[in-house]
């Protein structure tokens, strides 16, 4: 490839960054290295869930659903629940399986669906995933109800634990260089799906149904194929989620969930990989960040505390994304596409 | 005689329980150029979005050697069975550029498609000019030339086209219809729907009037032209 020295120099320095950022963030306290590596999950069901609503222009309000699956997966294959203690390397690819193919089980009576309709159809199908977890203990007890699963194993390899401080490496310092090396992984992945023919695809079928049909294009393979990859990259989120916390309950994967994911989707800019991510470490971070200067800021104004941080944060957080899309409707980095939908409508 | 390219045996559209086409039956020759004319709602959109697929229907459609009434529309544009829907259906938001591109989706020889292109900027100058430009900001002749464009991209031996002449100013009506001339002139076999049923006959050598779901005359266009029935419902006179 024709690249620069200038351009080689600034991945360097992106990749000597990236190497060091956790343990810069690990003086500010450890808990920011966990805040991370939530920021990359997130991160990574965004990516998914943009496949889905960004490349093939399907509103999917229930995306959290796959995350769901691929949690279970791994807490199910390697917790005492059932005495089953596989390795990681193995569940994930299982995880990214079965949720891809719950997928396809929700896109499949979807097909004939847009918009709206869609959106409330994958909305009941989330809460359905949801409640199921919920209530699969009797009388058969798969998912231990809302009790959740406990004593999830870490990753290991071998003797080496994920989950362990070994000298200056902390358990969520490891973490976090799996979850970048999955993260760029992923993001080639999706480059590569952008430029592909399944990629202009996608995009036919989100411009207009009829004419992608009128081209040639399976709408009807096409479009499940993309729920099903969104879903399988929520499903290895999902394992990665499980292996962290240690811990899963249905309470983790609620509406609310489905909808910050989508929001960061929007906000970042709805087809544009790098605006996904933008927006996802955008809305994953502006909570802690708030979280953690809501409170001096208001004993340094007024001298005590007026109003609940936990209040006040998220009232903070609900302006600066109605500011977000008064100002750029089309996300902080759209897709170049998308800005000439909403340049066509200005005119 | 020239075998039929295309040849429709009852076919039915139901939406619902309504009945839009109530068993037609025709045949369009190899390198034939027909039309199907009528007022609106008698279901000749119906009829042509049956048979590229885009709609379920019964009775038979062959084309070629082959039964395709239960074929899927995307096996059927390698096949050389192309569409130009009503209202030009183009990608508004993609570029003049990658609407064509989409026209070759399913093929993958790059040399043919580069050659086509090449032909259909020929054809269609204005393509060329506005290759960068956003389709949606087309005007509206220059969309209906787009959508022909596209439909040309796959290499079709059947073009449909579905009321190409539909909100276009007169002057861009006689561009377009010039446009399909000569493709039909280069051996395409064209089957045309059109309300404007004076321009309609005029370009084609046979038509079928379209009623109410049915097909009630078929003849040539000079006999079409000189009856009185259809100079009285369609002609204006």
């Amino acid at each position: 490839m024709g690249w620069s020295v200038k351009h080689k120099l600034g991945l360097v320095a992106v990749a000597v960054a990236l190497i060091a950022l956790p343990f810069v963030l690990a003086m500010a306290g450890t808990a920011w290295v966990r805040i991370t590596n939530f920021a990359v999950l997130f991160i990574l069901l965004s990516l998914g869930l943009n496949i889905v609503v960004g490349f093939a222009g399907l509103l999917d309000l229930g995306y959290v659903a796959f995350f769901a699956v691929g949690a279970y997966v791994y807490a199910l294959l390697a917790s005492p629940h059932f005495g089953l203690h596989l390795p990681f390397w193995v569940i994930l690819p299982i995880g990214a399986l079965v949720a891809g193919l719950a997928g396809a089980v929700l896109g499949a009576p979807t097909l004939r669906l847009r918009g709206d309709y869609l959106a409330i159809v994958t909305l009941g199908f989330g809460e359905i995933v949801r409640i199921f977890m919920n209530n699969l203990s009797a009388p058969l007890n798969i998912t231990n109800g809302p009790k959740g699963i406990n004593l999830i194993d870490p990753f290991r390899i071998g003797d080496f634990s994920f989950a362990t401080t070994a000298g200056a490496l902390s358990g969520p310092i490891k973490y976090y260089y799996f979850l970048l090396i999955v993260l760029l992984a992923v993001i080639v992945i999706n480059r590569r799906l952008q430029d592909s023919r399944i990629g202009r695809a996608w995009v036919a079928i989100r411009e207009d149904e009829v004419a992608a049909k009128a081209a040639g294009i399976d709408t009807r393979n096409i479009k499940l194929l993309a729920f099903a990859m969104g879903a399988s990259f929520g499903g290895i989120a999902g394992g990665m989620f499980a292996a962290i916390q240690g811990f899963v309950s249905p309470e983790s994967f609620i509406l609310n969930e489905s909808i910050m994911i989508l929001a960061m989707v929007v906000l970042g800019g709805m087809g544009n990989i790098w605006g996904v991510i933008a927006g996802a470490l955008l809305l994953s971070f502006m909570p802690e960040l708030l979280r953690y200067t809501v409170e001096p800021a208001q004993k340094a104004l007024f001298g005590r505390m007026l109003v609940d941080p936990e209040v006040l944060r998220m009232l903070i957080f609900g302006f600066a994304l109605v500011l977000t899309m008064r100002f750029r409707p089309a996300g902080l980095w759209p897709e170049t596409r998308h800005r000439r939908e909403l340049d066509a409508d200005r005119k | 005689m020239a075998r039929a390219l295309i040849e429709v045996l009852n076919l039915e559209v139901h939406y619902g329980g309504i009945a839009a086409v109530k068993g037609v039956s025709f045949a369009v020759e190899e390198g034939e150029m027909v039309c199907l004319i009528g007022a609106n709602g008698a279901g000749k959109t119906s009829t042509l979005k049956a048979l590229a697929r885009l709609l379920p229907s019964r009775g038979e459609v062959h084309y070629g050697a082959e039964r395709i009434d239960a074929t899927p529309p995307h096996e059927l544009i390698p096949r050389g069975l192309a569409l130009v829907p009503e209202g030009r259906g183009i990608f508004a938001r993609l570029t003049v550029a990658e609407n064509l591109a989409m026209g070759a989706y399913h093929r993958s020889d790059k040399a043919g498609i580069a050659a086509d292109l090449k032909r259909i900027h020929g054809l269609l100058p204005r393509l060329r000019e506005r290759s960068a430009q956003v389709a949606g900001t087309l005007s509206g002749g220059e969309q209906q030339m787009l959508a022909i464009g596209r439909a040309l991209m796959g290499r079709p031996k059947l073009l449909l086209l579905d009321e190409p002449s539909m909100g276009l100013a007169p002057l861009m009506v006689e561009k377009v219809f010039e446009v399909i001339r000569t493709v039909a002139a280069e051996g395409m076999t064209v089957l045309l729907v059109e309300q404007n049923a004076k321009l309609a006959l005029e370009l084609c050598a046979r038509g079928y009037v379209m009623e109410s779901g049915a097909i009630t005359v078929a003849d040539t266009s000079t006999n079409l032209l000189a009856d009185p029935r259809v100079r009285a419902a369609y002609l204006g006179e």
